[in-house]
C-alpha cells in the first residue's frame, strides 16, 4: 500500500478517469483521486483540466484533503484565474475558523495564489490574522504580506500592511519577530531606498532579545538584517558583538557564517587595542574551522568566505594552516579552493609545512589540481621571499619528473620567480632549455621564449633556440607570437652582429604575413624603433621592468570591504559585487564597512577604498566653459601640448609633422596604423592649412588635454579619463581606460544620455583584449550627431554610462562646443552680411580674450583649424577687425567679429546667432 | 514572466541516471529544463560527488547536495545564503530519512504524498516553516504499515489536527505530553579521527570530530544537566538549540530540556595542536622499479596509543596506480580484493591482535613496456575502538530535575576514523 500505486496509471483517458473519482460522492474515493492528482503533478505532468474538479472537493473537514487541494491550488491557480475566484469564499471563511492551524493554512494558501484579480478579496482576512490572537496565525501572516507585496506592492502600502508588520517587530513572540523581519526583509529589497527596517537602537536591541529564542531559520533573517545596522560608536558595537558571539557555537552552519558577517562587520568600528577586539578575533577561528568538517558543500561555501576573512584579517586563522590541508578524496572543488587559502595563509613560519605539503599534491593524479599546486609553488616563491629559493628547487625537482603538464606549469612560474628575483636563480635556464620540445601549450611557450629573450645573453644559442619556434610562427597562438617578436628583437639588440637575419625575418612575418592587428602594430613599431634610432630601441624594449607585484590576485579593497558586508551570501562565493550578478539588480545599494568611531564623535564618512585611483581629481570638471573660455583656449594651443600625439611621437621617429606619409623603409602601407597617428601631430602652426583648405583634410583642431572623468574610485578600480577631437570631420571621443582594479575586465560597451547635440556613438567601443590590473588602452570612438536631443544644462554636457564585466558606471562630462563646428561653415561674403545685420541685438554677446601674442593673421589660421572661418578682414585705425562665421552640426550658424590692436594681447570678441531658415 | 523571489523557489531531485523524479515548486513554476546546467557539470565532473554545489545559469542558480546519491537540487533566483539553502537541504534529508527509515528514489516515491506534504510544511513562500521532526510528525503522521491499514479501514488521515504544541512553546523542539513507561536517556559519544600521515610515518594533520548523540524517552518536561570530567577540551563547539548557552558559557555544563527521541545535542572539534593520539600505525614499502613489469607491496599494520583497547573492523583501502594491471598478494589475516578496472585494492583485516600483527605482501603486475607510475598511492584506513573516546573526553555525571521519576541513564563511548590517509 503504498503511493507508488498513483504512477501507474498511464493509460489513455486518465484524466476522464480521475475526474469521474473526484466527483464521487464517497470520501474515501475522492481523496485518493486528489492524492492521485497530486502524484501526477509531483512527476511534471499538466493536470489542470481537473481545476474546477478539484476545488469543488475544498469544502470539507478533513484536514488532509483540503491541504491536498490547497497544494494543488497554489500550483494551477495563476493558469486558471477565473475559476481559482471560486475558491476565494472557502478561504475567507477557512480564515475564521476556530482551529488556528486551519487559519493559519488558509492565509498561507491564500498568498501562494498569484492571482491579481483575488488580491483584494485577500486583504481584510489578512488583516484579521495579522492580529490574530495566536502567534502561530500572526507568523504566517507576516509572510503572507512579502508574498501579497510580490503581486501587488501598491495594495500593500495602500492597505497600512507594511506599519501592521513594523509593529510585529515588537511582537511578545520571538517566531513572530523573526518572520516579520523576514518579510520586511524581503520587501526590502524590492525597495531598496525605503526606510522600511528603520533601524535603531530600540528595535536592535528587540532584535537582539528575539534572536536568543526564535529558530535558526529566524536567528539566519534577523542575524542578516542586524549586519546593515550601523552602531553609533564602538561601545553599542561592541555589546551588539557580544550578543551575538554565542550564535558562533550554533549546529546550524548557515547561523554561524551570518553571525560570522556581523562580527567581522562591526569589529571594524573597534579600536584594536581593546582587550575585547583580541578576544573576538580568537573566538572567531573555532567557528571557521569547525565548517570544514562539515559535508563538503558546506565546507565549499565556507572556504569561499574564509577565502574574503583571510583576505581582510589574515590574523584570525593564522595558526590554522593544518586544517586546510587536502586530503586526497576531497572533492576537487574543495581541493581547489584549500590551495588558495594555503596561499593566503602561507608565511615565513608555515612555508616549509606548505612546501612539503604542495610537493605532495603535485604527484596527485587529478591534473588540475596538480596543475594548480604546481602553480601555488610559485605564488609562495613570491609572496615569501626566504622560501624562493626552497621554491625554486622543489619546482626543479618536479621539472625532472617530466610530467609534460608539470613541466610546463613550472616554466610558468618561473618566469614570475624570475621578474620578481632578477638576476638571482639564472642558473637554472639551462634545464629549462632542455624541456623546450615538450612544451606544447601556449602559455608555457609564451614564457620559455619571454625567458630565452630576456636572457638572451646568458643562452650561447638562444638564437638556435628562438629560430626553432620561428618555424612554426603562423601556427602558433597570438599569446606566443607577439612574445616570440618581442624575444627576438631583444636578442638583436643584445647581439646586433649575429641576429640580423632572424629579426628580419620575425618582422616581416608579424607585419607583412599576419592578420593580427596586434602583432602587426608591435611589429611595426619595433621595426620603426630599430630603422630609426637603435639607441631608443634599446632604451625601451630593454627597460626595466616594475617588479611583479607580491599577490596578483588579491581582491580589490573596495571590492573587498562590499563582499565582507555580504558573507555568506551568493554574492560571497562568487566574489563579485551583488550588482554583477544578481537578476534585475533593483539598486543594489553598496555596502561598505563603517568606520571607526569614537564614543564622543559623530559618525565619520567611511573613508575606504582609497587604494583606487588615489590621484584622480575628485570633482569632474564641473565648470562651464564659457564662449570665451573655450575661444581663448583655441587661441591658446600653444601653450596647452596636444596628448595623445606626444605620446607616440618618440615612437615614430621625428619626421612624421613633415609629412603623413610614412618612412620608404616600409613596405607595406600603414594602413593598421591607430587612427591618433593619421591626424597631423604637433600642434605648431606649421601644421595648419592655408585659408582655403578644403573641407575634409585632416584639420589641426582644437583638442583640450585629457582629464580625468571618472576616477577608479568610483568605479570599481576603472578610470577613465579623455577628451574630444574633430579629426577630419569626425567628432571622436578620445578615451583612455586605466585598469587600477586587481582583476581583468573585459566586456566594454558604452553609452550615451540624451543630449543638447544628439551626440550617438557612431559604432561600438572598440575594447578587443582583455584589460588586465595595472593596464592602460586607448580608444578612438567616433561619435554622430544624429543621437536623441534633449537640452542638456550646461549644454555641453554629456552623460555617459560605460558598461564593462564588473558593472555599469556613469559619469558626466564636457565637449567643447568647438567639435561640432562643421568644415563647410564658411559663409558667403554676402549672406554674411546680410545675416550679420539681421541678428537682433539682444542675442550678441561680447567678451575679452586675454593674454594672447597673435597677430590677426595667426589667429585667423589657427581658428581655420577648428572650422572657425574668416570671411572678411577689415583694418580701422589700427586695430584689425576679423569677421567670422561657425556653423554648428545641428546647422545653427554663429558669427563673430574679431578685434585685435597690434601690442595688445587682449582681444575682444562679440558673437551672435540666429537660427537659419 | 518572473517573480523576484526570496530563498528557496523550487526543488528537484535527481537521481544518478540523471533523471528528475520530483519536482516541487513553492512560487511560481521553473521549467524543469533549468536542470540542463546541472547535467551539464554533472557530466564534466569525473566523480558524482564532484558536481559543484553552486552552479549559475542565466536567471537562477542551482544549488545542489548529494545524499544517498540522490542529487537535491535546490532553485533559487536571487541573493540567498547558499548555507541556507544548504542546511535546509539537510533537514529535508534527515526528515525523509526520519520518516521512512531509508532516504532512497524508491522510498520517497512510495511516499510521494507524505513527501509532498512533508515540503509544503518545511517551506512557506521559500521561508523554513517548521523544520524539527517532532513538529513535523505532529504535523504530519509518518507512515507506518499499520498506519496505513488502520487508515484504509476507518478512513481517518495522517494528517494531525492539532496544533502542534511545540510550535510556539519556549522549548520548540519538544511536544508536549510526552508519555512512556519506561524512561530512558541514553547518550553516545562518538569521535572520528581525520588524519593525513606522511611517508615516514609523522603525522601531518590530525583532528577529532565528536559528536554525542543522545536518545532521550522521557515523560513530561524533564530538566537535564550533563557535565565533563574534563570540560576544558571542549573549546570549540556546535550546540543544539536546546543547550542553555549561558550556563556552558559560566559553568561548562550542559543544561536542557531534551528533543523527544534521537537528536544531536552537541558537536565539537579538537584539532591539531592538543596533539591527537595516533592509534594505529602502518608500515609500508610499495615500490615500482624502471623498466621492469612488476612493483612490490608490503603492509603491516600494528596499535598505537589506543589507551589499552582494541582496534576492530580495520579496513584498509588504496587506489593504486593507472598503471597496475594486477595484483598477487598474501594476507596474513582477513580477505582482500583488488578490481583492476577501477584499481581499487582494498584488504578487510577485521581485528588487530598486537601479538600477531596483520600483514598484506606481494606484488604487482604492471603494463609491459610502460614506464613506472609517477603517483603514490595514498592509504585509506578505517577502524573502530569501543568504550573510549580519543581524545579523553569523559562524561561526569547526568542529573535530571523537574520530573519525580527516575530514568535509566546510559553513556556509550566510540572512536572511528573519519578521513585517515596514510601517504606512502
Amino acid at each position: 500500500m503504498t503511493d507508488s500505486k498513483y504512477f501507474t496509471t498511464t493509460k489513455k483517458g486518465e484524466i476522464f478517469e480521475l475526474k469521474a473519482e473526484l466527483n464521487s460522492d464517497k470520501k474515501e474515493k475522492k481523496k485518493e483521486a486528489v492524492k492521485k492528482v497530486i502524484a501526477s503533478m509531483t512527476v511534471g505532468k499538466d493536470v489542470s483540466a481537473l481545476f474546477p474538479d478539484v476545488v469543488n472537493c475544498m469544502q470539507t473537514d478533513n484536514l488532509e484533503l483540503k491541504k491536498l487541494v490547497y497544494l494543488y491550488l497554489m500550483n494551477y491557480a495563476k493558469s486558471q484565474p477565473d475559476m481559482a475566484i471560486m475558491a476565494v469564499n472557502t478561504f475567507v471563511k477557512d480564515c475564521e475558523d476556530p482551529n488556528p492551524l486551519i487559519r493559519a493554512l488558509a492565509v498561507r494558501t491564500m498568498g501562494c495564489i498569484r492571482v491579481d484579480k483575488i488580491t483584494e478579496y485577500l486583504c481584510e482576512p489578512l488583516r484579521k490574522c495579522l492580529k490574530d490572537e495566536d502567534p502561530y496565525v500572526r507568523k504566517t501572516a507576516a509572510v503572507c504580506v512579502a508574498k501579497l507585496h510580490d503581486i501587488n506592492a501598491q495594495l500593500v502600502e495602500d492597505q497600512g500592511f507594511l506599519d501592521t508588520l513594523k509593529d510585529l517587530i515588537s511582537d511578545s513572540n520571538p517566531m513572530v519577530v523573526a518572520n516579520a523581519v523576514a518579510a520586511l526583509s524581503e520587501i526590502a529589497e524590492s525597495h531598496p531606498n525605503s526606510n522600511l527596517l528603520d533601524l535603531n537602537p530600540q528595535s536592535i536591541n528587540k532584535l537582539l532579545t528575539a534572536l536568543n529564542e526564535c529558530t535558526e531559520w529566524g536567528q539566519i533573517f534577523i542575524l542578516d538584517c542586524l549586519a546593515n545596522y550601523t552602531p553609533r560608536d564602538d561601545r553599542e558595537s561592541q555589546s551588539i558583538c557580544e550578543r551575538v558571539t554565542p550564535r558562533l557555537s550554533h549546529a546550524n552552519s548557515a547561523v554561524v557564517l551570518s553571525a560570522v558577517k556581523v562580527l567581522m562587520k562591526f569589529m571594524e568600528m573597534l579600536p584594536k587595542d581593546l582587550d575585547y577586539y583580541g578576544t573576538l578575533l580568537k573566538k572567531l577561528a573555532p567557528p571557521l574551522v569547525t565548517l570544514l568538517s562539515a559535508e563538503p558543500e558546506l565546507q565549499y561555501v565556507a572556504l569561499r568566505n574564509i577565502n574574503l576573512i583571510v583576505q581582510k584579517r589574515p590574523e584570525i586563522l593564522k595558526h590554522e594552516m593544518k586544517v586546510f590541508f587536502v586530503k586526497y578524496n576531497d572533492p576537487i572543488y574543495v581541493k581547489l579552493e584549500k590551495l588558495d587559502i594555503m596561499i593566503r595563509l602561507a608565511s615565513q613560519a608555515n612555508i616549509a609545512q606548505v612546501l612539503a605539503e604542495l610537493k605532495e599534491y603535485a604527484t596527485e593524479v587529478d591534473v588540475d589540481f596538480v596543475r594548480k599546486a604546481v602553480r601555488a609553488i610559485g605564488r609562495c616563491a613570491i609572496k615569501v621571499e626566504q622560501s624562493a629559493e626552497r621554491c625554486v628547487s622543489t619546482l626543479l625537482d618536479l621539472i625532472q619528473t617530466k610530467v609534460n603538464y608539470v613541466v610546463q606549469e613550472a616554466i610558468v612560474v618561473i618566469k614570475d620567480i624570475f621578474r620578481k628575483y632578477p638576476n638571482k636563480y639564472e642558473s637554472v635556464i639551462a634545464t629549462l632549455c632542455e624541456n623546450l620540445d615538450s612544451l606544447d601549450e601556449p602559455e608555457a611557450r609564451a614564457a620559455m621564449i619571454w625567458i630565452v629573450g630576456e636572457y638572451a645573453e646568458r643562452i650561447d644559442n638562444a638564437d638556435e633556440l628562438l629560430e626553432s619556434f620561428l618555424e612554426g610562427f603562423h601556427d602558433e597562438s597570438t599569446q606566443v607570437q607577439l612574445q616570440l617578436l618581442t624575444a627576438i628583437v631583444k636578442l638583436f639588440l643584445k647581439k646586433p652582429t649575429e641576429t640580423q637575419e632572424l629579426v628580419q625575418q620575425v618582422l616581416s612575418l608579424a607585419t607583412q604575413d599576419s592578420d593580427n592587428p596586434d602583432l602587426r602594430d608591435r611589429g611595426y613599431i619595433y621595426w620603426r624603433l630599430l630603422s630609426t634610432d637603435p639607441v631608443a630601441a634599446k632604451e625601451v624594449v630593454l627597460a626595466e621592468k616594475p617588479l611583479i607585484s607580491e599577490e596578483t590576485d588579491l581582491i580589490e579593497p573596495t571590492l573587498l570591504e562590499e563582499l565582507i558586508c555580504h558573507i555568506g551570501t551568493l554574492a560571497s562565493v562568487y566574489h563579485k559585487p551583488p550588482s554583477a550578478f544578481v537578476e534585475g539588480s533593483r539598486g543594489v545599494m553598496h555596502k561598505r564597512l563603517p568606520a571607526r568611531t569614537g564614543s564622543g564623535e559623530g559618525t565619520e564618512c567611511p573613508d575606504v577604498g582609497n587604494a583606487a585611483g588615489g590621484s584622480a581629481p575628485e570633482a569632474a570638471p564641473s565648470i562651464i566653459p564659457s564662449q570665451g573660455d573655450l575661444l581663448g583656449d583655441l587661441l591658446n594651443l600653444d601653450l596647452a601640448p596636444p596628448t595623445t600625439p606626444a605620446v607616440l611621437l618618440p615612437l615614430l621617429g621625428g619626421d612624421i609633422g613633415g609629412s603623413p606619409a610614412m618612412g620608404a623603409g616600409f613596405g607595406a602601407a600603414p594602413a593598421v596604423m591607430p587612427a591618433s597617428l593619421n591626424a597631423p601631430v604637433g600642434g605648431g602652426l606649421g601644421d595648419l592649412f592655408d585659408l582655403g583648405g578644403g573641407v575634409g583634410m585632416p584639420m589641426g583642431a582644437y583638442i583640450p588635454p585629457k582629464t580625468v572623468w571618472l576616477p577608479a574610485m568610483k568605479a570599481k578600480g576603472l578610470e577613465i579619463s579623455g577628451t574630444f577631437a574633430r579629426r577630419a570631420g569626425v567628432i571622436q571621443m578620445e578615451l583612455v581606460l586605466t585598469n587600477k582594479a586587481m582583476s581583468v575586465m573585459t566586456d566594454f560597451a558604452i553609452q550615451f544620455n540624451r543630449n543638447s547635440f544628439g551626440l550617438a556613438p557612431a559604432g561600438p567601443l572598440q575594447v578587443l583584449t582583455p584589460l588586465g590590473p595595472n593596464q592602460t588602452i586607448e580608444v578612438s570612438l567616433p561619435l554622430s550627431t544624429v543621437g536623441p536631443v534633449m537640452k542638456m544644462d550646461p549644454l555641453n554636457n554629456l552623460q555617459v554610462a560605460v558598461k564593462n564585466n564588473i558593472d555599469v558606471f556613469y559619469f558626466s562630462c564636457q565637449y567643447p562646443i568647438s567639435m561640432l563646428f562643421v568644415e563647410d561653415g564658411k559663409m558667403e561674403r554676402q549672406v554674411f552680411l546680410a545675416t550679420w545685420k539681421d541678428i537682433p541685438n539682444d542675442n550678441e554677446s561680447q567678451f575679452q580674450i586675454q593674454d594672447c601674442h597673435l597677430n590677426s593673421e595667426a589667429a585667423s589660421n589657427k581658428l581655420q583649424g577648428s572650422n572657425i572661418f574668416t570671411i572678411a578682414k577689415r583694418t580701422v585705425e589700427g586695430q584689425d577687425m576679423l569677421y567670422m562665421s561657425i556653423k554648428l552640426s545641428n546647422g545653427i550658424w554663429v558669427l563673430a567679429e574679431l578685434k585685435v590692436q597690434a601690442g595688445n594681447p587682449n582681444y575682444t570678441v562679440s558673437s551672435g546667432t540666429r537660427r537659419d531658415r | 514572466m518572473q517573480f523576484p523571489a526570496k530563498m528557496i523557489h523550487s526543488l528537484f531531485l535527481v537521481n544518478s541516471s540523471g533523471d528528475i523524479f520530483l519536482e516541487k515548486h513553492w512560487k511560481s513554476v521553473v521549467s524543469r529544463s533549468v536542470c540542463d546546467y546541472f547535467f551539464e557539470a554533472q557530466e564534466r565532473a569525473s566523480e558524482p560527488e564532484n558536481v559543484p554545489p553552486v552552479i549559475p545559469t542565466p536567471h537562477h542558480y542551482l544549488i545542489s547536495v548529494l545524499r544517498h546519491r540522490i542529487y537535491f537540487v535546490a532553485v533559487i533566483q536571487s541573493e540567498v545564503p547558499p548555507l541556507f539553502v544548504i542546511e535546509f537541504l539537510h533537514r529535508v534529508v534527515d526528515t525523509f530519512q526520519d520518516y521512512f527509515g531509508v532516504c532512497t528514489e524508491a522510498a520517497i516515491k512510495d511516499n510521494v504524498v507524505v513527501v509532498y506534504e512533508l515540503l509544503e510544511e518545511m517551506l512557506d513562500n521559500g521561508f523554513p516553516l517548521a523544520t524539527e521532526s517532532n513538529i513535523l510528525k505532529e504535523l504530519i503522521k509518518p507512515p507506518t504499515i499499520l498506519r496505513t491499514v488502520v487508515n484504509t479501514i476507518t478512513g481517518s488521515t495522517n494528517v494531525g489536527e492539532q496544533l502542534p504544541t511545540g510550535q510556539l512553546s519556549v522549548v520548540p523542539w519538544r511536544r508536549t505530553g510526552v508519555k512512556y513507561t519506561n524512561n530512558e536517556a541514553y547518550f553516545d559519544v562518538v569521535e572520528e579521527i581525520d588524519a593525513i600521515i606522511d611517508k615516514s610515518g609523522s603525522t601531518i594533520t590530525a583532528e577529532i570530530q565528536g559528536v554525542i548523540d543522545a536518545c532521550v524517552k522521557l515523560t513530561g518536561m524533564p530538566d537535564l544537566t550533563l557535565s565533563f570530567m574534563n570540560p576544558r577540551l571542549l573549546d570549540d563547539v556546535s550546540f543544539h538549540p536546546c543547550v542553555r548557552f549561558k550556563r556552558w558559557e559560566a559553568e561548562r555544563i550542559l543544561s536542557f530540556i531534551p528533543p523527544d527521541g534521537n537528536f544531536r545535542l552537541l558537536s565539537y572539534h579538537v584539532s591539531c595542536q592538543n596533539l591527537v593520539a595516533i592509534p594505529v600505525y602502518v608500515k609500508h614499502n610499495i615500490t615500482f622499479r624502471e623498466g621492469s613489469s612488476q612493483g612490490r607491496f608490503e603492509l603491516t599494520l600494528g596499535p598505537k596509543q589506543t589507551m589499552g583497547k582494541g582496534l576492530e573492523a580495520v579496513l584498509i583501502s588504496s587506489q593504486l596506480p593507472r598503471g597496475v594491471l594486477n595484483t598477487n598478494l598474501n594476507p596474513s589475516q582477513g580477505t582482500y580484493n583488488f578490481d583492476p578496472v577501477t584499481k581499487l585494492l582494498s584488504w578487510d583485516v577485521g581485528k588487530i591482535n598486537p601479538q600477531k600483527l596483520p600483514s598484506l605482501k606481494g606484488s604487482m603486475s604492471l603494463q609491459a613496456g610502460a614506464s613506472k607510475p609517477d603517483e603514490n598511492p595514498t592509504i585509506n584506513i578505517q577502524f573502530k575502538i569501543q568504550q573510549s573516546a580519543l581524545s579523553g573526553l569523559k562524561v561526569n555525571r547526568l542529573d535530571m530535575y523537574g520530573e519525580k521519576y527516575k530514568p535509566f541513564k546510559g553513556i556509550k563511548y566510540m572512536t572511528k576514523a573519519g578521513k585517515f590517509q596514510v601517504r606512502t
